[in-house]
């Protein structure tokens, strides 16, 4: 799908995707809403047979993919849903990304957006409609043509057949005057039973493009007169620009202009790289702001403060102070989790056009509605105005839904009247992120005589991601990215008690793939490995007993504990961890089998077995790469992970100081995929949490050593 | 004054600042943007080409050091997708983003041109200055063995390197 080709034919189907003249479009605003709008006549190939599903006179089938493909494999997963209910011919199967349009909200953030691993979850439903509707047009056109009654034709690989006649017309013969035809409401979705496509393996339909450096991304867009630009930001969070001298940058031959913007001074260039040149020579003095004096130890002493304080009560079951003082034994501990960049392997971008009557924006976004209004505030033009390019994402993992790199090129190109592409650097990227919050979370533990957790008390210290993203979501002082994985800890406890303090500390923070599963599920799968460990119970039999009336965790839980041979001898020097934790309607467990070197200091991972319940199923080979990939993720973070703060800024710039797990580091990572007939869960989150507690736990098993601050180190199991 | 070199098999020429790392004559100046940009300082290896077949991070290769030199890029590295290196990353469906995938095939070609029948310890070597974000690294491995099978079995023909593919994958076609 390269950018210039698909160009004309978004522009296209973006006058068929909203009101307007004759023909038919279905929309489907919500999985229970049904709405039929208007829309010129059909008679442009490839004909618009609903909002999803277009087909062309020559049998190519265009479906359109309204989730960001960020990796995740949500464009093969989506068309795999239409294509199932369609009957078409897999092989004429083609995609685009759909541009900003209501009609592709998302039902389950309420918005067009990819994100909290809810795209197959909010399109089971509207893909499979829209697939179903337009096979039943397709088969109402022929039967129509023939002069038969439809129930005696049926649809086949991509065509329509009246068996008792034996004749046959191509679904590219028929589109058109389907396109036509009346929506027919409430056409019955198959059983599962009858599935051909769904929950059985398929290979991704972007691998090609992807093998020959043919795949579009946002840094890739070309657009003619187009020219290049980089931001110069205030190191220190909230800082601003006090005064600048552009004379040296400008005296550098191919840059083209300088241009102050909201967040901070642009030099518009020939090409990146003199764009990068000029921006080297920039003399600017910033006035750095509040936040000059904020470090890393500061906000742990603040946190430590805070967590003596009560907070707000996320969950309160029983009496956890009576269950605490009458503990035959007690475990406190304190847990830290750090700030983490989410350093996509493609840096921040995005390229825009400003006109006088509208705007388009080239762009790797996860929030096509965010970026459409942002765009149209800026350019001063309404919404319907911008059209938005979704280009493929080298990389999302919750940043590419923030606006601020739309905001810069929408800025830079009403500044400069002409197209401009602003590329970050890894440097821009890594120091001007919204990172996973760092939290500080404090624990006391209640054990009766039998070592039997009978209170249960945690304090959250954690700054707010929904405050600022979705302002007034934060309600009676809880953030649910605080809180989620600790309040809805699965154990059977029967005293509970989660507060938490929403506690600022001017280091700007967001989503980052799992969200507050990432550090919570590490705290609280620790947390239970060590009551085991007190009570002399082997933590998987102690979770298997605490989660007796949770299926779903013990489902995959025995079937990860059964697969990587639980309480069987491990070659030498080799221990095992085990975790579980559910986050977006998915169960996942992990077993990590870990060595350790003490006195170099090292950990070394070796295979990790994954068991999970994601329930209905679209493509398990999707499931298993994503099993994989929010692994290598979460170890990532568990071995390597840490920004830190000192004078305000982020101390980490590039792959040399904010490290990635790389190939000599990867266990073998074994996944097994246990089918139910569950609604579809999340895939691309919730394999995350469970590793950084299975491998401290593995490490546990190894030394005796507890880690209770995250990225792990050596001093902390020397 | 225009500096030259043979790019994809043709001469090419440029007339450009000398001190414009490759990458960026690239991507920017020539339009052949399946070289990609992730650190600028060599560290992630997703700017990898070959020059005159060595695995190179064209970020910080100035584009005067490449005068008279032979460059492939990924665009370069087969007309329609035949390398066994992308054969074998269709047939695993190796990508996820797919961001760093030019330059991890660049480095597994060029590991491939010089071992091989790679180890894992080589595997492991020549591949660890490729950063994959979405953690693809196992299928990276396994699609590397599996296209030095490819070359194996097509050792005795001659310019083995560019086998005819059996599986040439069109875009959009089915498992």
């Amino acid at each position: 799908m390269s950018i210039a080709a698909t160009k004309l034919d978004r522009r296209s189907f973006l006058k068929t995707g909203v009101a307007g003249a004759t023909g038919f479009v279905i929309g489907f605003y919500l999985p229970t809403h049904h709405e039929v709008l208007a829309a010129p006549p059909a008679s442009v190939p490839p004909a618009a047979l609903n909002a999803w599903i277009h087909i062309g006179t020559d049998d190519i089938v265009t479906i359109v993919i309204d989730k960001s493909e960020m990796g995740q494999g949500i464009m093969t997963g989506l068309s795999m849903l239409a294509a199932e209910e369609l009957e078409c011919d897999w092989k004429n199967v083609r995609t685009e990304f759909a541009p900003a349009d209501k009609v592709y909200f998302n039902p389950i953030v309420g918005f067009q957006g990819t994100g909290a691993s809810s795209s197959t979850r909010g399109s089971w439903e509207p893909m499979r409609k829209a697939g179903a509707t337009a096979r039943e047009m397709l088969v109402g056109a022929a039967a129509e043509k023939w002069g038969v009654d439809k129930l005696e034709c049926r649809a086949e690989n991509g065509a329509v057949i009246h068996a008792a006649t034996n004749r046959r017309l191509t679904y590219g013969s028929l589109a058109e005057s389907a396109a036509k035809l009346p929506v027919p409401k409430d056409v019955p979705l198959k059983d599962p039973k009858q599935y051909q496509i769904i929950g059985k393996p398929r290979k991704r339909l972007d691998t090609p493009d992807k093998v020959n450096g043919k795949a579009g991304f946002g840094i890739d867009a070309r657009v003619p007169g187009m020219l290049y630009a980089t931001v110069a930001r205030s190191p220190v969070f909230g800082g601003k620009v006090a005064t600048f001298d552009a004379a040296k940058a400008k005296a550098i031959p191919g840059v083209r202009n300088v241009v102050q913007i909201s967040s901070g001074i642009a030099v518009v260039a020939d090409n990146t790289w003199t764009a990068m040149e000029g921006r080297r020579a920039l003399e600017i003095n910033w006035d750095e702001g509040p936040n000059a004096d904020v470090t890393s130890d500061g906000i742990r002493k603040l946190f430590a403060d805070r967590a003596g304080q009560p907070g707000a009560v996320a969950r309160k079951e029983g009496d956890a102070e009576a269950g605490l003082a009458g503990a035959a034994k007690k475990i406190e501990a304190v847990y830290e989790a750090p700030f983490l960049a989410h350093a996509t392997m493609e840096p921040m971008n995005c390229t825009a056009h400003v006109r006088a009557d509208g705007c388009e924006i080239w762009a790797p976004t996860q929030w096509q509605t965010s970026t459409q209004n942002t765009a149209a505030k800026i350019a001063g033009v309404p919404p319907e105005s911008v059209l938005v390019h979704t280009t493929y994402l080298g990389g999302g993992f919750g940043r590419r839904g923030e606006q601020d790199f739309i905001r810069d090129a929408v800025e830079v190109s009403k500044a400069v009247a002409a197209p401009v592409k602003v590329t970050w650097s890894r440097e821009d990227d890594m120091q001007h992120d919204f990172y996973r919050p760092a939290s500080y979370c404090r624990f006391t533990v209640g054990l009766d005589a039998d070592g039997w957790p009978v209170a249960w008390t945690n304090r959250i210290v954690c700054s707010s991601i929904f405050n600022r993203i979705f302002p007034g979501s934060v309600k009676n002082g809880i953030d649910r990215g605080g809180v989620e994985g600790c309040a809805d800890i699965p154990y059977a406890i029967p005293n509970i008690l989660v507060d938490y303090q929403l506690t600022e500390t001017g280091i700007p923070v967001g989503l980052w793939r799992s969200v507050g599963y990432s550090q919570n599920g590490f705290f609280t799968e620790s947390l239970i490995d060590e009551v085991a460990a007190a009570a002399s119970k082997d933590p998987y039999e102690l979770r298997r007993r605490l989660l007796a009336s949770s299926p779903r965790h013990l489902g995959v839980l025995e079937l990860a504990a059964q697969k990587a041979g639980w309480g069987k001898p491990l070659p030498g020097g080799r221990f095992r961890g085990i975790a579980v934790v559910s986050s977006h309607a998915t169960y996942v467990a992990e077993v990590a089998e870990v060595s350790v070197n003490r006195s170099q200091g090292t950990v070394k991972v070796h295979r990790v077995v994954c068991a999970v319940d994601g329930g209905r199923i679209t493509n398990p080979d999707t499931i298993t790469a994503q099993m994989q990939s929010s692994i290598v993720f979460g170890l990532t973070a568990a071995l390597k992970g840490a920004i830190t703060i000192a004078r305000g800024r982020v101390e980490q710039s590039n792959f040399n100081n904010y490290q990635m797990l790389r190939m000599d580091e990867m266990p073998v990572v074994e996944v097994h995929i246990l089918e139910t007939e569950n609604p579809p869960g999340g895939i691309g989150e919730p394999a995350v949490p469970p590793i950084a507690p299975a491998v401290c736990n593995a490490i546990f098993a190894a030394t005796g050593k507890r880690i209770r601050r995250l990225p792990i180190r050596a001093a902390d199991f020397a | 004054m225009a500096i030259q070199f043979n790019l994809n098999g043709k001469p090419q020429a440029v007339d450009v600042n000398p001190n414009m790392p490759l990458l960026w004559v690239l991507r920017d100046t020539l339009g052949m943007t399946g070289t990609k940009f992730g650190c600028g300082m060599a560290l992630c290896g997703a700017c990898t080409v070959h020059i005159n077949g060595e695995s190179t991070r064209s970020c910080v290769t100035p584009v005067s050091s490449v005068a008279g030199k032979t460059i492939t890029t990924i665009e370069g590295l087969s007309p329609d997708r035949s390398h066994p290196v992308q054969q074998a990353w269709i047939e695993l469906d190796v990508p996820q983003c797919g961001y760093c995938q030019s330059g991890q095939i660049m480095s597994a070609s060029a590991l491939l041109t010089k071992h091989p029948q790679p180890t894992d310890a080589q595997i492991d070597e020549s591949m660890a200055g490729n950063i994959c974000r979405c953690g693809t690294y196992q299928r990276i491995r396994a699609a590397i063995h599996r296209a030095a099978q490819t070359h194996m079995a097509g050792a005795t023909a001659p310019g083995s390197e560019f086998l005819p593919s059996a599986q040439n994958a069109a875009a959009g076609g089915a498992d």
